[in-house]
């Protein structure tokens, strides 16, 4: 006989309403980002463009009669041919699979990632919104005072790295480092992705001067709006595989229908 | 095993191609191209309701000025009229103001520099992403536009360029040229500059004037201007989006 199992209620409507237009979202200004990106494949600090001294670039360069991709960061230099500098028999930063559209065209992406911009933004406010008035921060992403002792913190570092994932009552409710995480996500790096986005648009600039002045120039803005994406990059991934490893169906579940499964016997 | 893994891997590229394939075929359907660009609007009208509409672009000090100011777009126009311009030290050119003007203009640039003028030191945003920070002066643009008068049916002021940037395009096509509506044209920095960084422009920067519309992006300060013009309606003009790199997908507003 399977251990008995009960079904608890896990995510509100608005939660996974908005959890998966977000991820759709996401996926798209990711993508088109980086077509964006490609015009120009290289990242400087403060106000202008040094374009001597960009702290990343990605370009081609002949070797032997061969292009090849290369990748500068900072004063290192990697050979990155297939994927970053040179991939499809074409210079471009990011290669094809990593773009929308696939081919080469700044126009089509800005006009997916303005699109998707609008609509990011409507639906984080609606999540937000939602709740902020239906207490879904205060009572599900606020790590309870036992959960954040260091004693209980480091355990779940153990947990997590064991890959031994909790069960029956300890499971109702989001673990220290995943509530933490989330927080990290939607309080600091979400709203990044605005802000530095905001920074680099000309037209807000003048209204709002000391918007790019508050990430160090409109360059700085352009950096930390590439970085911010990247950890929200390493965070699906690593989200993902905590999905997959922890009950992929149950995970799944909850996020559409909203209901999660216990097993009551696993305590 | 090993078969396994080949077909599976070959199953994964496979499904990556089909979904790269259908993300390009929805790019380019007209009815999503239509909906994304509604976005633009929504941006333009949202831009101007927490902007203030003379509120001025960041200005710098002359130490923040980029000594690596970079030329995109046309930097040395082959078109025979400008060439001969050029060789002349632009001692015949003229700036033409007409359309929808009560006093349609044709000024020298001695003329353009004994018009009312602003110097800003401003930076310079290029659609692909990079920035420079130049000091420009040049002729404001509402004073000359006033000194025009402009009718009452002048809703966009058109910027006529004497530079071919593809020369594989129809003539109408292929030629630059840009427009802005009447908040930009008499916005206080928006200038007819001749001047960059105290020097008379460089050709590859837009000889003999080129304009200065500083809360949007670089392709909309249009280079070698030769005529203004005052019009009701972008439509009829060049691809009828409004400009050059509008007529090739590029947003009209460019403030973001």
């Amino acid at each position: 006989m399977p251990p008995p199992r009960t079904f608890v209620r896990r995510h509100g409507l608005t939660t996974r309403l908005t959890h998966w237009i977000n991820a759709a979202a996401l996926l798209v200004l990711l993508l088109s980002g980086l077509q964006i990106f490609n015009a120009h494949p290289a990242l400087y600090w403060g106000d202008v463009s040094t374009f001597a001294r960009p702290w990343v670039a990605m370009v081609a360069a002949e070797r032997g009669g061969e292009a090849v991709g290369i990748t500068k960061l900072g004063p290192a230099m990697f050979e990155t041919t297939g994927v970053l500098g040179f991939s499809g028999n074409e210079v471009r930063g990011f290669p094809s699979w990593a773009t929308l559209p696939s081919y080469r065209s700044l126009a089509d992406g800005r006009r997916w990632h303005f699109a998707f911009a609008w609509l990011f933004v409507v639906n984080g406010l609606v999540y937000l919104g939602a709740g902020l008035i239906g207490g879904h921060f205060r009572r599900d992403l606020l790590p309870g005072r036992d959960q954040l002792a260091p004693r209980h913190l480091l355990r779940e570092i153990v947990d997590h790295a064991r890959l031994r994932f909790a069960k029956g009552e300890a499971a109702r409710r989001y673990n220290a480092l995943q509530k933490l995480a989330y927080l990290a996500v939607i309080f600091v790096l979400l709203p990044m992705m605005v802000l530095t986005g905001l920074s680099m648009s000309p037209g807000m600039n003048a209204g709002f001067p000391w918007l790019p002045e508050l990430f160090g120039g409109r360059q700085s803005a352009r950096t930390l709006h590439f970085i911010s994406a990247s950890l929200i990059v390493l965070f699906a991934v690593v989200h993902l595989a905590m999905v997959l490893l922890s009950g992929p169906v149950n995970g799944l579940r909850s996020m559409i229908t909203g209901k999660f499964a216990i097993r009551e016997d696993a305590r | 095993m090993i078969d396994r893994r080949r077909w599976l891997s070959g199953l994964a590229a496979a499904a990556m191609g089909a979904l790269l394939a259908g993300c390009d075929k929805l790019t380019m359907n007209p009815v999503v191209q239509q909906g994304l660009a509604m976005a633009e609007g929504l941006t333009r009208r949202a831009q101007r309701l927490v902007v203030d509409r003379k509120a001025l672009a960041q200005e710098f000090s002359p130490a923040e000025i980029s000594p690596d100011f970079r030329a995109n777009g046309s930097t040395a126009p082959g078109d025979p009229e400008y060439r001969a311009l050029v060789e002349a030290g632009f001692a015949d050119w003229k700036l033409v103001v007409d359309g929808l003007v009560e006093r349609p203009l044709s000024l020298s640039l001695a003329e353009l520099r004994a018009q009312p003028a602003r110097t800003q030191i401003t930076r310079h945003d290029c659609v692909e992403g990079w920035s420079a920070i130049g000091q420009w002066s040049g002729a404001r643009l509402g004073p000359l536009l006033d000194r025009a008068g402009l009718k009452e049916s002048a809703r966009y002021i058109v910027f006529h360029c004497a530079d071919t940037l593809d020369p594989n395009a129809p003539a109408a096509l292929g030629r630059y040229y840009e427009s802005i509506d009447l908040i930009d044209a008499y916005h206080p920095q928006s200038i007819l500059a001749y001047d960059m960084n105290g020097a008379p422009l460089a050709v590859k920067h837009g000889a003999p004037l080129r304009l200065r519309v500083e809360r949007q992006l670089g392709y909309k300060h249009a280079k070698y201007v030769m005529r203004i013009e005052a019009v009701a309606d972008l439509a009829g003009i060049g691809g009828g989006k409004g400009g050059f790199w509008e007529d090739r997908g590029y947003e009209w507003y460019a403030g973001i």
